[in-house]
């Protein structure tokens, strides 16, 4: 026997109570690091989208389609430098859970407006020529093991292949490499052509663009003549920054994060509350049981860690496993939320913060009643036993 | 001091202080205790029967006067070191038993020797002779809510004479027992005093239990009005 065990059998004296005050430190823990994680990957995805690259989207909303001819037109406004389609796959790997940020792009153009993906000449050419071709992101093709000439079957989960089925071969051309390290290279790139001739969903049409400018300045001139020259057709078009786009989008969500967030504080605070003073109560429920260890010999000293302790371990013991669901479930939706939250990803950061609230939330629940155990005179505690 | 007198208490006076007033219980208490004594303190209700051996124990100081304990005077020891003798010195067993409800009869009967530097083996072998010496090896996984209350309170003795202390000291400890189980207790704490040395103080009402004892003490009025020694 030692110190621990005692704490341990303090601690567990009653079951459901201990039950309770965990589930409650667990909840705020798996909301804390369910919200945190999505705040940064909202954050990150609007400080990593470029400021001078225009996105076009139909104007219903981003994920309708957009005829293949507005390409030519769009190609042809004054002031565009270099404009590139994108199809969106909705791809993975083998099971649905792997899923891949998976676009089915014009290679040329496309490696023309993001120039920030690096690539070798080689493998870029060997991309250019090879209709199968893929190019995979550093980091997607670490965590599969990919390598350059392998060939990996994707499936949609969008699409059907003209030959039945959901999954299509690619070879890996190439990998990629982004020009900073905050650019997520978990994605993978192919050819737009190889993907409408085996698809069965027609092949006029093309999921987004993406274009630069000669200049900053004529963005908006030419985000106006774009969705001027849609005006009235089939598809109109909104087109706007990178940034914008991604800002707006997360607006939406971001007013929605406040209010969560808020929420999340409030029931932090509650919960604070509620365990200090689950705390408070059970500590002087052995009010007697501590005058006893102190008649004994136990040092003040001693019986104050035995009982800071005691809250300490509860708030680990809730707020891990809240941190560990937290992280499962970040995990489990991260590849499905992909394509709008690339970052998200429940961190070391992220850990690390709230590995501190629970030391904090510990400290602060434990601290008073341990102060009382500490001060607690032996005499007047057993004066008011029965 | 003589070499048999274990406790000494020069002029020890005691008083509380409630609001404006001042509650004296003792103003001048003399008494000395001797090694191997068995001494019963008896007295009406109020008396400062708990409050005399409180001050014995180390838990209550003083408010003037001195205690000796063995050379040592105790009265003006510092809070933490005061704790540290009576880990060393003193058995406790108290009249409501107080055992760690949520520890079995062998975890209560180990508690002080977690105070010492006993190695595990050597802790747990204490443990077995002194729960054999009350009578209870047989129940040394049994929590106290499964033991009545004669057998908690050997359990509390074990613990009190686990560490081997020089002094046990007893606030009415078979307050709360029926004739028979106070009796097996009170025989149990002659023998600890006959058979292995043990000076024991023991406040009771009950003269029956006092009969225990080698000498009483009668105190009224924060005075010994009386003494007697049991042949
Ligand atoms: N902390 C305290 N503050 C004020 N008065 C106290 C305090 N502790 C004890 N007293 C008073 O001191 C007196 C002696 O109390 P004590 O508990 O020593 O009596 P006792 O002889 O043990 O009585 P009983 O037989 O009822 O246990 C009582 O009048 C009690 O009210
Ligand atoms: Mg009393």
């Amino acid at each position: 026997m030692n110190d621990l065990y005692l704490i341990y059998k303090n601690m567990t004296r009653k079951p459901l109570r201990l039950f309770l005050t965990c589930f409650a430190i667990f909840i705020a823990f798996l909301i804390f690091g369910a919200v945190t994680s999505l705040k940064t990957a909202l954050n990150s995805s609007v400080e990593l989208s470029a400021d001078n690259r225009l996105v076009v989207f139909n104007r219903i909303n981003f994920t309708q389609s957009l005829p293949i001819s507005y390409f030519q037109k769009v190609a042809a406004v004054e002031g565009v430098k270099d404009v590139t389609h994108l199809n969106w796959f909705g791809g993975y790997y083998q099971e649905q859970s792997r899923q891949i940020v998976s676009l089915a792009v014009d290679p040329e153009s496309y490696l023309r407006v993001y120039e920030e993906i690096v690539i070798p000449e080689e493998q870029k050419q060997a991309w250019f020529n090879n209709r199968q071709g893929a190019l995979v992101g550093e980091k997607l093709a670490q965590i599969y093991g990919w390598k350059v000439g392998d060939r990996i079957p994707i499936s949609s989960n969008i699409f059907t292949h003209k030959d039945g089925g959901y999954t299509w071969e690619f070879v890996v051309s190439g990998i990629f490499k982004g020009d900073s390290e905050q650019y997520d290279t978990r994605q993978m790139l192919f050819h737009y052509k190889y993907f409408m001739e085996t698809q069965t969903f027609g092949n006029d049409w093309i999921g987004w663009m993406a274009l630069t400018t000669d200049d900053p300045s004529l963005n908006e001139k030419v985000a106006k003549t774009i969705d001027d020259s849609f005006a009235n057709s089939q598809s109109e078009t909104d087109t706007s920054t990178e940034k914008s786009f991604n800002k707006a989008f997360i607006e939406q969500i971001g007013n929605i994060g406040l209010i969560i967030f808020s929420v999340v504080f409030t029931a932090f605070f509650t919960i604070l509350i509620v365990v200090g003073n689950t705390m408070a109560l059970a500590i002087r429920e052995r009010t007697g049981e501590i005058a006893v260890l102190k008649t004994l010999g136990f040092s003040s000293a001693r019986i104050f860690r035995m009982v800071l302790s005691e809250s300490l371990l509860i708030a680990f013991i809730g707020g891990l496993s809240g941190l560990a669901a937290a992280w499962l479930l970040v995990e489990g939706v991260k590849t499905f939320l992909a394509r709008f939250l690339p970052n998200l990803i429940l961190d070391g950061d992220i850990a690390l913060q709230a590995l501190l609230f629970m030391l904090l939330l510990g400290i602060i629940t434990g601290l008073l009643p341990a102060f009382n155990a500490l001060r607690l005179n032996i005499v007047s505690a057993f004066n008011r036993q029965p | 001091m003589s070499e048999d007198v274990l406790f000494q208490l020069n002029g020890v006076g005691k008083s509380f202080v409630k609001g404006k007033e001042k509650i004296s219980i003792f103003d001048d208490l003399n008494m000395s205790i001797e090694r191997g004594d068995f001494v019963a303190i008896m007295g009406p209700s109020g008396s400062g029967k708990t409050t005399l051996l409180n001050m014995l124990g180390g838990v209550d100081q003083p408010t003037s006067g001195e205690i000796w304990f063995d050379g040592t005077r105790i009265d003006s020891l510092s809070e933490s070191a005061l704790t540290r003798w009576r880990a060393q010195n003193i058995g406790f067993i108290f009249q409501f038993y107080n055992l760690m409800p949520m520890l079995n009869a062998q975890r209560n009967v180990e508690l002080p020797l977690l105070l010492t530097k006993l190695s595990k083996a050597q802790r747990r072998k204490n443990v077995e002779t002194a729960l054999a010496l009350v009578g209870l090896s047989d129940r040394a996984k049994h929590m106290s809510s499964e033991m009545s209350g004669g057998q908690q309170q050997r359990v509390a003795i074990a613990r009190a004479i686990v560490s081997d202390p020089k002094l046990i000291l007893c606030d009415e400890p078979t307050g709360d027992l029926d004739r028979a189980t106070a009796d097996e207790i009170l025989e149990m704490l002659q023998l600890l005093n006959r058979d292995h040395g043990k000076t024991i103080v023991m406040v009771t009402h009950d003269p029956a239990a006092a009969k225990y004892a080698k000498l009483t003490l009668h105190l009224d009025k924060g005075k010994f009005v009386q003494r007697e020694i049991v042949a």
